[in-house]
């Protein structure tokens, strides 16, 4: 049943027959996989690409493609008519959603490397009375869901004067607890403490130290945190779109609400919108995969 | 409270200014001195303080302040109320059907997609756990809707749930037994079971590389004592894998638990008319992010919606706490 290409370790006991004994007592992730296992995974792989395949076929169909049984499961030729229509509609605004998105993310992102980064060098390297205490704060925070402070958060950001601006979107997402935490375990692991040491007896500031130590030494975590940081501001929506909705320049998920709006949605423009508004995030997955795996599976095993 | 400090010269012990002993070279070192306590004394906080200013101003303070809106009469559309309402706002809550049908909505919902992600999950990272050819390829694949926007999938399953054209009830068809096509937006079962699903979809790919990271950190011998008890694969899952991940099975759980309470966008755009945060025309897939939303937003009243707020988090610390209890017993992990 199974076709097993790798070398098998050396067995000592007398084995008992067949594979299943064969493999006992071996660890799962010393078990070469089986045909099953591929099956398995390969239908898996099906089921997650399925929706975004199908929203690509949808994209690119008429309205007649959407009213057939069976349903179309091959692309059409109509996406840039499609498309057209999203851009060219008078009160969406897609265009200007997407740039919108753009920057939000980007400066986002690069604010919570920073920022973040900044915080958790000085709790992995820096002595500062209080520091446990600071520490554990943030810890603490991570579980906070701060959504649940959204009407509050409308409010201040009447009384700053911000909402249905990009700035309301932005201010709330500057810093986040995990990216404090993720830092300093990476930097207390990553930066030695007598590289630290000996820059200080050469006289380098902290700041110096930072800049030209600490950000070298860390940039697979920053990459890491800028992709995870990057895919979850651009897919935010609930805050964008209480503060932008009804502006003229909203992010490219409230757009694609406003697309689907009204009394009657027409699926190939919605579809055809959320697929471009998709393509960056696959973009980001293709060539940072390895990143953004690495960075789920760290932060699993260090919380 | 200085670390082994080498460099530069202390020049403590030598007298500051004023006591004499003057002179441009000695007020240079002094000043460097003082750049240099600055520096280790105060720089920490400094680089600290980005962090916790931004995160007090736009996130502990709303939070706290929510509290004190909802004791007001905040109606954005009646300015002639008293500003304080006291406990109105709670004891409205109590007697409120919308609430109380979003609250079961949500629990509907959270069950319906939090035990099938999570058991999947499980699933799918035991088979991952194995010598994988090409297995980054594999982990980035179940990723791929973990960087899809909610909203587009959320839209793509719309489409795949609608009641005449929609491919669910077309592959349900030969199964389906009736002629009629199931109307998935007309009633509680169908309509949780349509939303559940966009959830696990979402999030099965993402919790099975947690499972597997926890996974990979077992020690081998662990098994090896196991073989001895003649445990199969699946039995291994059970009775070793499981219960040694347990940490991180307690994570996900109190993870999807404070999502899952707070589900928002798949119910809004689920509906067909999304504006409306009705969640379908009786409210029969309303959660209690989506009322907030429309109390807050639709109806203008943001004192009762921060009302509701707090309400969803004391029930989410509550139900967090009740899960993680459950899920340390029943995943019998070590004491």
């Amino acid at each position: 049943m199974s076709v097993d290409t790798a070398p098998r370790p050396v067995e000592q006991a007398p084995a008992p027959r067949g594979r299943r004994a064969r493999l006992m007592g071996r660890a799962p992730q010393d078990t070469p996989a089986g045909l099953g296992t591929y099956l398995l995974l390969a239908v898996t792989i099906l089921f997650s690409v399925f929706p975004l395949y199908w929203m690509f076929v949808i994209a690119t169909s008429d309205d007649e493609a959407l009213a057939k049984i069976p349903p179309a499961v091959v692309p059409g030729n109509q996406f840039l008519v499609n498309l057209e229509e999203v851009f060219s509609l008078q009160d969406v605004f897609f265009a200007a959603g997407l740039i919108n998105s753009f920057i939000v993310s980007t400066v986002v992102t690069a604010s919570v490397l920073f920022f973040c980064s900044l915080a958790g060098f000085a709790f992995a390297k820096l002595r500062f009375k209080g520091s446990g205490w600071l520490m554990l704060f943030v810890v603490l925070t991570l579980t906070v869901p701060n959504q649940l402070g959204i009407v509050a958060l409308y409010i201040v950001m009447g009384k700053l004067g911000w909402n249905g601006t990009l700035l309301a979107v932005i201010a709330p997402g500057l810093v986040t607890a995990f990216g404090v935490f993720y830092m300093r375990q990476f930097i207390v692991n990553s930066v030695p403490d007598e590289l630290v040491e000996s820059a200080r007896v050469d006289g380098a500031t902290t700041m110096r130290i930072y800049w030209s130590m600490v950000l070298p030494a860390i940039r697979p975590a920053l990459a890491v945190l800028g992709l995870l940081t990057f895919v979850a501001t651009w897919n935010d929506f609930q805050w964008p779109l209480i503060t932008l909705s009804g502006t003229d320049f909203p992010t490219s998920m409230v757009a694609i609400s406003d697309l689907a709006s009204g009394n009657y949605v027409i699926y190939r423009r919605v579809l055809a919108g959320a697929f471009v508004a998709t393509i960056p995030l696959l973009v980001m997955l293709f060539v940072g995969g390895r990143q953004i795996v690495r960075g789920i599976m760290e932060g699993a095993v260090k919380s | 409270m200085s670390t082994t400090r080498a460099a530069p010269p202390s020049p403590r012990s030598a007298p500051e200014r004023g006591t004499g002993g003057s002179g441009a070279d000695e007020r240079r070192l002094t000043w460097r001195n003082r750049l240099y306590r600055f520096d280790m004394r105060y720089m920490p906080y400094l680089m600290i303080a980005p962090f916790f200013l931004l995160f007090a101003v736009f996130g502990l303070f709303p939070l706290l302040f929510n509290g004190v809106v909802s004791l007001r009469n905040y109606e954005l559309d009646d300015p002639t109320l008293p500003y304080w309402a006291g406990f109105d706002n709670f004891a409205r809550l109590a007697g409120d059907e919308d609430f109380w049908n979003a609250l079961y909505n949500t629990f509907g919902i959270f069950l319906l997609s939090s035990l099938p992600q999570l058991l999947l999950a499980l699933v799918l990272a035991s088979l991952l756990n194995r010598r994988l050819r090409a297995q980054t390829w594999w982990r980035v694949g179940i990723l791929l809707p973990y960087v899809t926007p909610i909203v587009a999938s959320t839209m793509v399953f719309s489409v795949f749930f609608s009641r005449d054209f929609g491919m669910a009830n077309w592959l349900l068809g030969p199964f389906g037994g009736g002629d009629a096509p199931i109307d998935w937006r007309a009633d509680k079962l169908h309509s949780w079971i349509a939303v559940a699903t966009m959830v696990n979809w979402k999030w099965i790919g993402y919790n099975a590389l947690l499972y597997l990271a926890a996974m990979q950190s077992i020690p081998r011998d662990v098994y090896e004592a196991a073989a001895i008890d003649g445990a199969g694969p699946w039995k291994q899952l059970w009775r070793i894998t499981v219960p040694m991940i347990q940490p991180v099975v307690v994570f996900t759980v109190v993870l999807s638990t404070i999502g899952g309470l707070q589900l928002f966008t798949e119910p809004m755009l689920f509906d067909l008319n999304a504006q409306a945060a009705t969640g379908g025309p009786n409210g029969e897939w309303q959660t209690i992010a989506q009322l907030i939303y429309k109390v807050g937003w639709k109806d203008l009243n943001l004192g009762y919606a921060a009302a509701m707020s707090w309400a969803l988090f004391l029930i989410i610390l509550v139900v967090a706490g009740i899960n993680t209890w459950l899920t340390s017993r029943l995943s019998g992990g070590r004491k």
